[in-house]
């Protein structure tokens, strides 16, 4: 059988299967609630809509989180639209008008280069969040791939990639992505490579624990008398279900990520200049901290809004998805 | 003939044995993990170090050595032999506290950390009194009141410690507190005119001048400590307010808690000897990971306050590319980590209502 017939034909089968009190789709006009709380779901996404569903009804209550996502809502907006919402091109000097106070012309002032601070705050969201999302991409898959085998094959593998783990976890983390950076080069890629070799032991630990309960249910037998490898099983059956905490720890995480980021760009080893990057111009600001202080200030700020964003999402999604805190 | 008695003493033998071997066991444990985790420290610093830079020689020595001179310095730092062999002898020196010069101040580098810790830990110090002095009791609280507004705020303004960066909030602060409200000292840790009046004993600035009597120097450097040591303290309140409240809640939802109501105990007693009393033990893990998290939390902050401990060395070092210095210091801070984690895994039993 060709693959696309096949699917095709399973997702009708899906669909039109006689399930007892089933609401036919089509049939009765159904309000969106009927739908959502259909006692036997006929196909996976309505199962999935369900849940979306119930966990963002959960977070409404708390208006914390409501806002921190309304925050990272409007960053990511802010970092697609962009050129569209700066009034200049980061980069672009006026010597003429360096060092102005923030009003009508430039909303943050302008500063040494006579560059809009508005404006390169606006751009600094794209690098700060590319660095958020770069690390999320690399440390989560190696966490949850890391994790799961050792919880899974246990034994010496297990032993092994603990203990190396526990290593990571002891070391400083900040200092040794400082070490790390400062043996591979300042720069932005350098910098999210550091963070992201020292953040995954975490995710590690956080997938293995999760794997440990797994690994003895009986739907992980099922597949295994069926003739699964432990890669498939890995996979297939143990990665999904790990993955929702892993996202939890991510997203209380992003906010570190951030922060680090902007460390590494204070310090001047991260995202290097002209780069609108928020630390590396809180760095450059800092000599004019006493009289022009909006060179420093915004970038600041900026810094915190996103990451108290990111934090408050966090914390909400946890509180939902963390059956412990319940 | 064995009677009831003998039989029972020695049951009790048996049991104290055991009881002795499961304590061996876990000292056993314990120790080996330390020992492998500094000998990990260890091989991710030579890596760092020795591996990742194209030519550790140039990255040491600069790129200015003629052709024979490179050769003698391959020889003399050993970078002839197998990588292995490298390693042991990079443990073996690391072990007897031998981290080579450094390039900036040309001190040995144990030397240099010797000189700028005891910074550090003041600082690090004064902010976790503040941090938990604040954090445990207000945790307990937010906990008690769960979904009040006074939960709501206290977890507030925890995530806001959480979400300013520590260095721009310096700059901030120097600006508010001492440039134009002029409430603190500026950076630095003590007058310039106060300097060296005060023969270190401690090296801490706060002990040594009490010891010695000299008031006036003792107020100056509270002055100067009072601003860092409270915004680092923020951001400990942050995990440690954070940490308690969670743990307090998981036991707010025990039976215990439950039976103790029933039996008629007020409910400060069930917080202060029944809910608290359980929490102390994985409490003192929290305070011990945030004492940890201050002294590399204190890189950026002594950056901003000029502040001569270890994170304005170990920041100093960086940008002078100075490796020796950088990696030695890792490894210092890194042992403070294991000897603090240390710390908190063998006071744990002890804390334990369980255990008792």
């Amino acid at each position: 059988m060709m693959p696309g017939r096949r699917r095709r034909s399973h997702s009708r089968r899906g669909r039109d299967a006689p399930v007892a009190g089933a609401i036919r789709p089509g049939k009765v006009p159904l309000h969106w609630r009927d739908y959502l709380f259909e006692e036997n779901p006929w196909s996976r996404w309505q199962a999935r809509f369900r849940s979306a569903y119930e966990i963002a009804s959960a977070m409404r209550h708390n208006p914390l989180t409501v806002a921190g996502l309304a925050i990272v809502a409007l960053l990511l907006l802010i970092a697609l639209l962009a050129p569209l919402l700066a009034a200049q091109p980061p980069n672009l000097q006026d010597l003429a008008a360096r060092l102005r106070p923030p009003g009508a012309g430039a909303w943050f002032g302008t500063d040494e280069l006579g560059r809009d601070v508005y404006s390169r705050v606006l751009y600094g969201t794209r690098i700060s969040l590319g660095i958020v999302m770069l690390v999320v991409l690399i440390v989560g898959p190696i966490g949850l791939l890391i994790g799961c085998t050792a919880g899974y094959i246990g034994g010496w593998v297990d032993a092994v990639l603990m203990r190396v783990t526990d290593i990571f976890l002891a070391c400083p983390r900040l200092i040794l992505a400082f070490a790390l950076v400062a043996a591979l080069g300042p720069g932005a890629g350098d910098a999210v490579l550091a963070i992201a070799l020292t953040a995954w032991p975490a995710y590690a630990r956080v997938a293995r624990a999760e794997t440990l309960a797994l690994r003895g249910t009986d739907f992980v037998a099922a597949a295994r008398l069926q003739g699964a490898g432990p890669l498939r099983i890995i996979l297939r059956q143990i990665m999904p279900l790990c993955l929702s905490s892993v996202v939890v720890r991510l997203s209380l995480d992003m906010a570190g990520i951030i922060m680090v980021a902007a460390g590494l760009g204070f310090l001047g080893f991260g995202a290097q200049p002209p780069s609108p990057e928020w630390g590396a111009m809180i760095s450059s600001g800092r000599r004019f901290i006493l009289d022009q202080w909006w060179v420093a200030f915004f970038p600041g700020l900026a810094i915190c809004i996103a990451s108290l964003g990111f934090n408050l999402l966090g914390d909400g999604l946890r509180d939902v998805l963390d059956p412990k805190q319940r | 003939m064995v009677s009831a008695r003998d039989l029972r003493r020695s049951a009790a033998d048996a049991d104290g044995g055991l009881r002795r071997a499961q304590r061996l066991k876990r000292s056993g444990r314990i120790a080996g993990g330390v020992v492998l985790t500094l000998l990990g420290l260890l091989l991710v610093t030579f890596v760092i170090g020795r591996v990742l830079p194209t030519d550790p020689i140039l990255a040491a020595l600069g790129d200015r050595l003629s052709g024979a001179a490179y050769a003698h310095a391959r020889s003399a730092l050993g970078f002839d032999k197998p990588l292995y062999q490298q390693f042991f002898i990079y443990v073996f020196r690391a072990l007897h506290g031998e981290f080579g010069n450094s390039v900036l101040t040309s001190n040995p580098v144990i030397e240099d950390i010797a000189h700028f810790f005891p910074a550090t830990v003041e600082l690090a110090t004064a902010a976790t009194v503040i941090g938990v002095g604040l954090g445990v009791p207000l945790g307990v609280y937010a906990a008690a009141r769960r979904d009040g507004w006074a939960d709501r705020g206290i977890r507030l303004v925890g995530l806001l410690g959480y979400s300013i960066p520590i260095f721009w909030l310096g700059l901030v602060g120097l600006l508010v507190f001492y440039v134009k409200l002029d409430l603190v000292a500026g950076p630095g840790r003590i007058d310039i005119g106060n300097e060296d009046i005060v023969t270190p004993i401690t090296g801490l600035l706060l002990v040594d001048s009490l010891v010695e009597g000299q008031w006036w120097i003792f107020f100056d450097a509270v002055r100067h400590l009072i601003l860092p040591a409270s915004l680092l303290g923020w951001y400990s309140f942050a995990y440690v307010s954070r940490m308690t409240r969670s743990l307090m809640i998981e036991q707010f939802g025990q039976e215990y808690i439950v039976t103790a109501r029933i039996k008629g105990l007020t409910e400060a007693a069930i917080v202060r000897r029944h809910a608290f009393a359980n929490i102390l033990p994985p409490l003192v893990t929290v305070v011990a990971l945030s004492y940890a998290g201050l002294l590399e939390g204190s890189v950026l902050t002594e950056t901003v306050f000029a502040w001569p401990g270890i994170g304005a060395y170990i920041t100093n070092s960086l940008l002078n590319a100075d490796m020796n210095a950088v990696l030695g210091a890792t490894i210092v801070v890194g042992i403070v980590f294991i000897v603090l984690n240390l710390a908190a895994e063998l006071i744990q039993p002890r804390l334990d209502p369980r255990a008792r």
